[in-house]
């Protein structure tokens, strides 16, 4: 029961879905024309395939951003703000403009990030590809809502893009009340909310069409204490979607009435409170950080058992401790308001409520490792992504664990620490998964082969590089360094010249990425059905690399 | 070297005292009638505040604004030390605490949290490390097919779980020891947050007012404005006016906005708490050295959100007192109604002034909340109390 691996003799996958280069015109193999394919696609792997290019071009967007704040906090001093301000706007610009555009460049990065390039990548592109193949269904249960999911992102990215031409949304990520009402006016934060809305409205409809694909599209003998724990997490993670996304938009909402006709639910002097925006908030964006990493969870816990060549170790509770950790999600979300003046009590509860996350997470990581142990590894890129995300994710998760404490974040809110932290799980944590995740599926999705020589490169380097880059960070916090500054003391300077040395080295490793990729796609030997062997055991390995335009019309039945 | 210092000679100092301030008042929004006249002062006790240069200093001609000897707005002026109360380049720990909690708190981070993420984190690597060499595949061609075992997955629960009971019994405490509010006889200051300044109030002491900015470099003054020196403090972090509380006197913190959202924060006291509008957040700490602590707004509330530094001069009652007068105010009569503690709402002290005569556990502190509200002359919020103000 608590076995999930299917050989792949374990089920009966009927002729014509292997489909290979002879069988092109096979009905199975029918492509539609270019822009019927790609503009108005109801196919579940073109979707995930054009979500995959816009998370890499958002990321390439989110990245390049986040190049400049290096660059920038360099050195003490504002060196390039200026600069870029009068580029951006034209003109001499003041003092003010050039430091307001240091706000909309830290909003921009945050909201990319997390918005455009690991939501579309985990939930839409991977999510997307694998699910439906996961569990043996032919596509998502609603092929062209699937659709109006994606294309909903276009109109929102543009508008987030094009907001800084209109001034710039200066508010952080978080969009805090009362700086994103009455204290910015201007047209760009309206902007900044229509695309959160958007974004929100694209994974509502994507959370229900995941939910009911997983309860309703299981191939027979597909039992949910069956399904790949890539497929759990993912079900977990639209669940959190579902719930949480909803009250962002309500948030978001009040923000824009506040803005422009005259509510004043956050303003004090209507009787509004600022605090009621970050309880809002934080109810949705706690569970969203889970959005961001359970679908990482759920790629390593495949590739550590495909390259162990062994089951996942304690399947059930990895599976229940993912269910754990969204259900305690929605319940600690004040830890991101320590210093708000909550009252004690409130706070030793958030604080106790914190550290119960702790003990899944533990789980998770410790049933990784007892995968690996007894097993037969080969250290293949995936795996050594996955690897690295377990020590990564441990670094980045027990920081979390010192800042859970309401206590210290008396001196450790707002610092770098926290910068640090969150980094640490995400750009360590999700990035790591998401790389891993697309070297482990890189030859499914397009049929060719990456090079392992420069994929092992581009780990080593881009592991070098992020931690150079964030480890420093903590000490900055430690210092008491206070984040979304764009000039520091200079008693700041030495630790902020290493970081920006690391994003140096994080670059490098992405121009390896890249022509890694091209090179792959252009010249890569061709993938077998099966590149990595015994111990890849669910069903996508059982079809043709690329898949077939359509697979599993026959439905394969799993024992 | 000592901080507070001599109390040098002076009547020079207080000379000064008057003259420096008169310059620099027509600048800043706080009126500062009271402190152009010398009469409170007693010349005697009026510090020179550092023994780096006193007789230099005190032959400084009095219309100097620049003055290294004392804060533009006559603040005695202790220089900035380093690695006291502000950051230190390239080291790896936390600034050294002044005050109960802080301590507290720092043992709780070097000696507890720390110790035990590192640990976790080793653990978590050497079992890797471990892995990856004896059950790669050269070694252990043959994969075991364990998938479950009940004892070690329930041992991997529990531990955690004993693990995180001992750091939340310190962590419980550290919330109660920031929770108690300042007794009786307590220093209040209440800190305003403004686009892109600090305000501070002293309700206990008249009520006077002062404003903080922070000092530009010399290259980016206009004419006639004050430039920092390194007497004032770190580039960023120095401010035209210093907050001047006394040493070993529990000081209650209120803060409030007038616009967006601002935190009031200093590392060394373990103290960051939101100036948000519209509401009273209070918080009560005892600063044990004397000394000069800076410290950082942090919570993004617009462009200049790195330009409003907190600057605090903790210096003995007494002189506290001379500073008090120098600013026009008064201290307070013991027993004085302002002198209650403000309950806070929601809070177990709040619980606790409903029933007359009650006891914090720890404290002896009592508490009425049946007595008379206390009588206080400042607004509730000090907000302006409607949206347009904050513009870029």
């Amino acid at each position: 029961m608590t076995d999930t691996a299917l050989t792949p003799n374990a089920f009966v996958a009927h002729g014509h879905d292997k489909g290979h280069e002879d069988h092109a015109h096979h009905d199975a193999d029918h492509k539609p024309g270019f822009f019927q394919r790609w503009f108005m696609s109801t196919n579940h792997k073109d979707i995930g395939t054009l979500y995959l290019i816009f998370a890499i071009v958002a990321g390439i967007i989110g990245g390049a951003i986040s190049g400049l704040m290096r660059a920038e906090l360099a050195h003490p001093g504002i060196q390039y703000l200026g600069g870029w301000a009068s580029m951006l706007h034209g003109g001499e610009q003041s003092l003010d403009q050039s430091l307001h555009l240091w706000n909309v460049l830290i909003t921009a990065h945050g909201l990319i990030m997390v918005f455009f390039m690991v939501m579309p990548a985990m939930v839409g592109g991977f999510g997307n590809w694998f699910v439906p193949i996961m569990i043996g269904a032919p596509d998502m249960a609603f092929p062209r809502m699937n659709n109006v999911s994606f294309w909903l992102l276009i109109p929102s990215f543009t508008l987030l893009l094009a907001s800084p031409f209109f001034g710039g949304a200066g508010n952080g990520w978080t969009l805090y009340a009362p700086l994103s009402t009455y204290g910015e006016p201007g047209p760009s934060t309206d902007m900044a909310i229509l695309s959160l809305h958007l974004a929100g409205a694209s994974s509502i409809l994507g959370a229900i069409n995941f939910i009911t694909t997983i309860f309703n599209m299981r191939a027979p003998g597909m039992t949910l204490h069956k399904m790949p724990l890539f497929v759990w997490s993912m079900l977990v993670t639209a669940f959190l979607l579902l719930l949480a996304l909803p009250v962002l938009a309500a948030a978001i909402t009040m923000l824009l009435t506040d803005r422009n006709f005259g509510t004043t639910f956050f303003d004090p002097a209507g009787g509004g409170d600022p605090v009621l925006y970050q309880h809002l908030f934080w109810f949705f964006g706690h569970p969203e950080v889970y959005i961001m990493i359970l679908p990482g969870f759920g790629i390593v816990s495949q590739i550590i058992a495909t390259f162990s060549r062994k089951p996942v170790f304690g399947y059930l509770g990895m599976a229940y401790a993912m269910v754990a950790i969204g259900v305690v999600g929605f319940v600690v979300w004040a830890h991101h308001m320590f210093t708000t003046g909550l009252s004690v009590n409130t706070k030793m509860y958030f604080t106790a409520a914190t550290m119960v996350i702790a003990v899944p997470t533990g789980i998770k990581i410790f049933s990784w490792i007892a995968t690996m142990w007894g097993g037969s590894m080969s250290f293949k890129t995936p795996m050594t992504w996955a690897i690295g995300f377990i020590f990564m994710f441990t670094v980045g998760g027990v920081t979390g664990v010192v800042l859970a404490n309401g206590g210290v974040d008396d001196y450790m809110q707002d610092t770098y620490y926290v910068v640090a932290h969150f980094h640490y799980v995400l750009s360590l944590g999700a990035v790591f998964s998401l790389f891993a995740g697309f070297y482990y599926w890189f030859p499914k999705m397009s049929g060719r082969m990456y090079s392992e020589l420069l994929g092992q490169l581009h780990f080593a380097v881009f592991f070098v590089g992020v931690n150079v880059l964030f480890f420093p960070m903590h000490f900055l916090g430690l210092q008491g360094m206070p984040r979304r500054y764009p000039d520091y003391p200079d008693a700041y300077a030495h630790w902020n010249a290493i970081a920006s040395h690391g994003y140096e080295i994080m670059a490098a490793s992405m121009a390896i990425f890249f022509v890694n990729v091209v090179w792959s796609l252009l010249a890569g030997p061709k993938a077998p059905d099966n590149p990595w062997g015994e111990g890849a055991t669910t069903l996508e390995w059982t079809l043709s690399s690329p898949p077939p335009y359509h697979q599993f019309e026959t439905l394969p039945v799993v024992h | 070297m000592h901080r507070t210092g001599f109390k040098t000679v002076l009547a020079a100092a207080a000379l000064m005292l008057s003259g420096a301030v008169a310059p620099v008042a027509a600048q800043e929004p706080a009126p500062a009638p009271a402190s152009t006249s010398p009469g409170p002062q007693n010349s005697a006790n009026v510090p020179g505040a550092t023994n780096t240069a006193p007789t230099t200093a005190a032959a400084t001609p009095p219309a100097q604004p620049s003055s290294p000897l004392l804060a533009v707005d006559g603040a005695p002026g202790a220089v900035a030390q380093p690695g006291i109360g502000q950051p230190t380049d390239g080291v790896y720990g936390l600034q050294t605490q002044v005050t109960a909690n802080g301590r507290f708190a720092h043992w709780f981070h070097d000696a507890v949290l720390f110790p035990t993420i590192t640990a976790i984190s080793l653990l978590v690597l050497a079992l890797l490390g471990y892995a990856v060499l004896r059950f790669r595949r050269a070694r252990n061609p043959i994969p075991s097919k364990t998938s479950h075992n009940t004892t070690i997955e329930v041992l991997w629960t529990l531990l955690p779980v004993v693990a995180l009971v001992l750091i939340a019994v310190p962590s419980i405490g550290l919330l109660q020891a920031q929770f108690r509010p300042a007794p009786s006889g307590a220093v209040t200051l209440k800190a305003i947050g403004n686009q892109w300044y600090w305000t501070y109030q002293y309700p206990d002491h008249g009520g006077f007012e002062i404003t903080a900015n922070m000092l530009k470099e010399k290259s980016e003054i206009a004419a006639g404005e004050r430039a920092r020196t390194d007497r004032d403090g770190p580039r960023l972090l120095a401010t035209d006016n210093r907050v001047v509380l006394p040493v070993g006197v529990p000081i209650r913190l209120i803060t409030t906005s007038n616009d967006v959202i601002h935190s009031w924060a200093v590392p060394a006291f373990w103290l960051k708490l939101d100036a948000i509008p519209g509401r009273l957040n209070e918080t009560g700490f005892t600063i044990e050295k004397p000394g000069l602590y800076f410290g950082q707004c942090s919570e993004l509330c617009g462009s200049r959100h790195a330009y409003m530094p907190i600057a605090v001069e903790a210096v003995s009652p007494a002189v506290f007192a001379q500073w008090v007068a120098a600013k026009g105010g008064t201290m307070p009569a013991a027993g004085k109604a302002s002198d209650k503690v403000i309950p806070q709402a929601e809070s177990d002290a709040a619980d606790a002034t409903s029933n007359s005569g009650s006891t914090y556990p720890d404290g002896g502190q009592v508490l009425n909340g049946t007595e008379q509200a206390p009588v206080t002359s400042q607004r509730a919020t000090g907000n302006a109390g409607g949206p347009g103000n904050a513009g870029l």
